[in-house]
């Protein structure tokens, strides 16, 4: 659209009148397909979850029907289900895993992204590589290693090691986000903070991170996301007692017998955490994650 | 300036990093197993209907051990399998009790990793082991001791349409014969219904579609391995087994039938989709509950199909053990002995139905007058299958390894998914049997040189 506004004025001193709709009506026929072509792809990637909470209020033989049925009376005996199966422990376990982790990561990757973006130490490039360099290997590469080593230090099943992996996992994308949102804050701005006697602190906390807490907001929800919905370390590194919600989840299948209905359930009270923040914090997220920090 | 607080910072930060170390460690001296007078227990599952019911019954055993507090993890068969597999193997020592089948138990006996449960089962007053079933009770004995408790068993059968086959003028008889199932399976096949002539697993797993089809390979004369180890599915008895089932599916089958498994087969089978389902004899948990299923009372059971042995059923249970590394084995096998024996069945017919028993653990099960009413239809099938599912039975040859379903080896779990993906591409139709045969044959020659050398 903006295209075709500035164009327009252009168009019509060299070509005349009958060419300023032209391009426009393209414009709007080629918006139009845009719009058309955006829902189809919502549509379609909203469908799945529609789905899920659709079959989530189904008993199991209508979710297993075939075909698939569209109307029924709905039901919330699966709701009540996985809330009596004792969920609580799993939900207190990721909210433990994923709370704390997302703090201790915030806490490391605010000093690491200014050593790497306002003052730069020595070999800065190296230092992001070596960060995302950690990213590279495939996490079931290291879990025989890492499962060897918890259960020597009987740190198996404890919140903690998942606390400790959950922030090593998301430090590096942490530090790589910050440090781009620092970079956008005017150097003026923290050379005029040291000149009003600021030292590195009070510059870092009352200056730097009030102008990035939309880049903050949305370096801790990513790792809120990533934190609460992982299942690799939670399956293999836990059992009883600090086993997390995805682990929940995957407790809900059986290979014999129908389940579809009952894990829809429990996916829907799964997702609600992890969507009530994102819905909580949309604006800043929106605002850190498409535009920067201090545009 | 900016260097002092940022030293400061970086002293705060470690702090908060050894905190977290600190907190750890302290979590896990406190995950020890006694807590306020009372034993903490955990037990590793496979999240099964019948299992879940067993956790939802835990308030009769607190009744009975209010010292001891139980904590379940409960995941699918494959997911429970290797975290406990995991966990044993490599002293984890998270589990006090886990749920293993007669493919680990003879194994993990003889690595040391298991305890053995004879002691415990002689002096538990009423306990009755020689109640379980013969063959059962045999898979799960090592050296003459036993190793694991059965929780349920089950061989595999056929289940079929009765009303069906009596509207097509059909005949089942008890016994049938792959030649027979086929025939049938041509008759009432209507895909234009949405409806198959049979239902049977495609899906690429050794658990999967090679439990059904190495039945087959069994009683068509086949085997994996002859008693010099070596690899014989390159022989015309493989093959012609190998042929019959992928032909007989592909022809007959459900569609997609290359990665549908066991849950798909019941959920077909279950909402009316299909005529017959060669599957374990645990699908009648599913098939009559009417809540889940829409062919309930439609149904009749026939043996497993046979070609030139007189039985071809498997054998496979769903077992208790106690990992050597537990160290609290009294109160894991309280529980155990709670969930395996006699009054545990009797509590879960009185309290969720008698149609909830788990099945084919012990004999009296059948003789329990509620069982029999609403067993009348499965219940001798099973018991007979159960009672067949023996090497001596179901194969022509012999062999040098134990199972029927599967290869007694450590290596099978690796092998038998690389041969059902095989087999799987040949159901699909992205390549003949002979090439899938050809591959597999190599994949089973690998394995072979190991137990070669140490023969």
């Amino acid at each position: 659209m903006s295209t075709t506004t500035l164009d327009t004025p252009r168009d019509s001193q060299t070509t005349g009148r009958r060419d300023i709709v032209k391009p426009r009506r393209k414009g709007v026929v080629s918006g139009g397909v845009l719009t058309t072509v955006t829902w189809i792809l919502a549509l379609v990637f909203f469908a799945p979850v529609a789905w899920m909470v659709m079959t989530s209020f189904k008993q199991e033989n209508v979710a297993a029907s075939n075909p698939p049925a569209f109307f029924f009376e709905p039901t919330l005996d699966q709701y009540k289900a996985v809330i009596s199966s004792d969920a609580g422990p799993y939900f207190l376990n990721s909210l433990i895993a994923t709370g704390v982790s997302t703090l201790l990561v915030i806490l490391l990757a605010i000093p690491a992204s200014y050593a790497l973006s306002i003052r730069p130490v020595k070999k800065t490039s190296d230092v992001l590589f070596f960060f995302i360099s950690t990213k590279m290997l495939p996490i079931v590469a290291v879990i025989m290693p890492i499962y060897v080593i918890s259960g020597q230090l009987r740190a198996l099943d404890s919140i903690w090691t998942l606390v400790i992996l959950y922030t090593a996992m998301n430090l590096p994308i942490a530090v790589w986000m910050m440090r781009s949102f620092f970079q956008e804050v005017p150097g003026e701005v923290l050379e005029a903070a040291s000149m009003d006697g600021a030292g590195l602190i009070k510059t870092l906390r009352s200056v730097l991170i009030p102008m990035v807490t939309p880049g903050i907001a949305a370096t801790a929800l990513i790792c809120v996301i990533f934190a609460w919905n992982e299942f690799f370390f939670a399956l293999n590194l836990t059992a009883a007692k600090a086993a997390t919600v995805p682990v929940f989840l995957m407790s809900q299948m059986t290979s014999e017998g129908l389940f579809l209905a009952q894990l829809s359930a429990a996916s829907v009270l799964a997702s609600l955490p992890v969507v009530l923040a994102g819905w909580l914090a949309q604006k800043q997220l929106v605002r850190g994650l498409s535009m920067g920090a201090v545009k | 300036m900016a260097i002092r607080d940022l030293s400061l910072s970086r002293r705060g930060f470690i702090g908060a990093g050894v905190g977290a170390m600190a907190a750890a460690g302290l979590s896990a001296c406190s995950g020890q197993a006694t807590a306020g007078g009372k034993t903490s227990l955990v037990v590793a599952i496979v999240s099964n209907p019948q299992m879940t019911d067993a956790i939802s019954l835990m308030k009769d055993f607190r009744s009975k051990h209010p010292n001891i507090d139980v904590r379940f993890v409960s995941l699918p068969e494959n997911e429970a399998r290797a975290k406990i597999t995991a966990s044993v193997a490599t002293q984890g020592g998270e589990f006090d009790v886990v749920m293993i089948s007669n493919y680990e138990t003879p194994m993990w006996a003889e690595n040391g990793w298991i305890t053995d449960l004879g002691p415990y089962m002689e002096q538990t007053e009423g306990y009755d082991a020689q109640d379980f079933i013969p063959t059962i009770r045999e898979a799960l004995t090592h050296n003459g001791s036993q190793y694991s408790v059965p929780f349920y068993g089950e061989s595999s059968f056929v289940v079929y349409r009765e009303d069906l086959f009596e509207k097509a003028g059909l005949q089942m008889p008890e016994q049938p014969t792959w030649d027979q199932i086929r025939g049938f399976a041509q008759q009432l096949h209507n895909p234009e219904q949405d409806f198959s002539g049979i239902c049977l697993r495609g899906l690429a797993g050794w658990g999967e579609v090679m439990a059904p089809l190495d039945t087959v390979i069994n009683t068509y004369g086949g085997r994996w391995f002859d008693e010099g180890w070596n690899a014989t599915l390159n022989t015309p008895e493989v093959h012609d087994a190998v042929a019959g089932y992928v032909d007989l599916v592909r022809s007959y089958g459900q569609p997609g039938a290359a990665t549908s498994g066991y849950g798909d087969c019941i959920t077909r089978f279950s909402q009316g989709n299909a005529a017959m389902w060669y599957d374990a004899t645990a699908m009648v948990s599913s098939i009559e509950d009417p809540k889940s299923s829409l062919v309930t009372g439609k149904t009749n059971y026939a043996l497993a199909p046979v070609k030139e042995t007189d039985s071809a059923g498997w054998l496979y249970t769903w077992a208790l053990a106690i990992p050597e590394t537990s160290k609290n084995k009294q109160a894991a096998w309280d529980f155990i002995a709670w969930m395996t024996n006699k009054d545990y069945l009797k509590l879960v017919g009185n309290s969720l139905g008698w149609e909830r028993l788990p099945p084919g653990s012990r004999n009296s099960t059948y003789e329990i007058p509620e069982y029999a009413k609403v067993a009348k239809d499965y219940a001798n099938p099973t018991l007979k299958a159960m009672g067949n599912a023996t090497q001596d039975k179901s194969m022509v040859n012999p062999v040098p390894y134990t199972g029927l379903q599967f290869v007694g080896i450590p290596e099978f779990q690796d092998l038998g998914t690389r041969v059902a993906q095989q087999i799987s591409a040949a159901i699909a139709g992205s390549q003949s049997v002979e090439d899938a045969l050809r591959q597999s044959q190599d994949f089973a020659a690998t394995v072979a040189r190991t137990y070669q050398k140490e023969g």
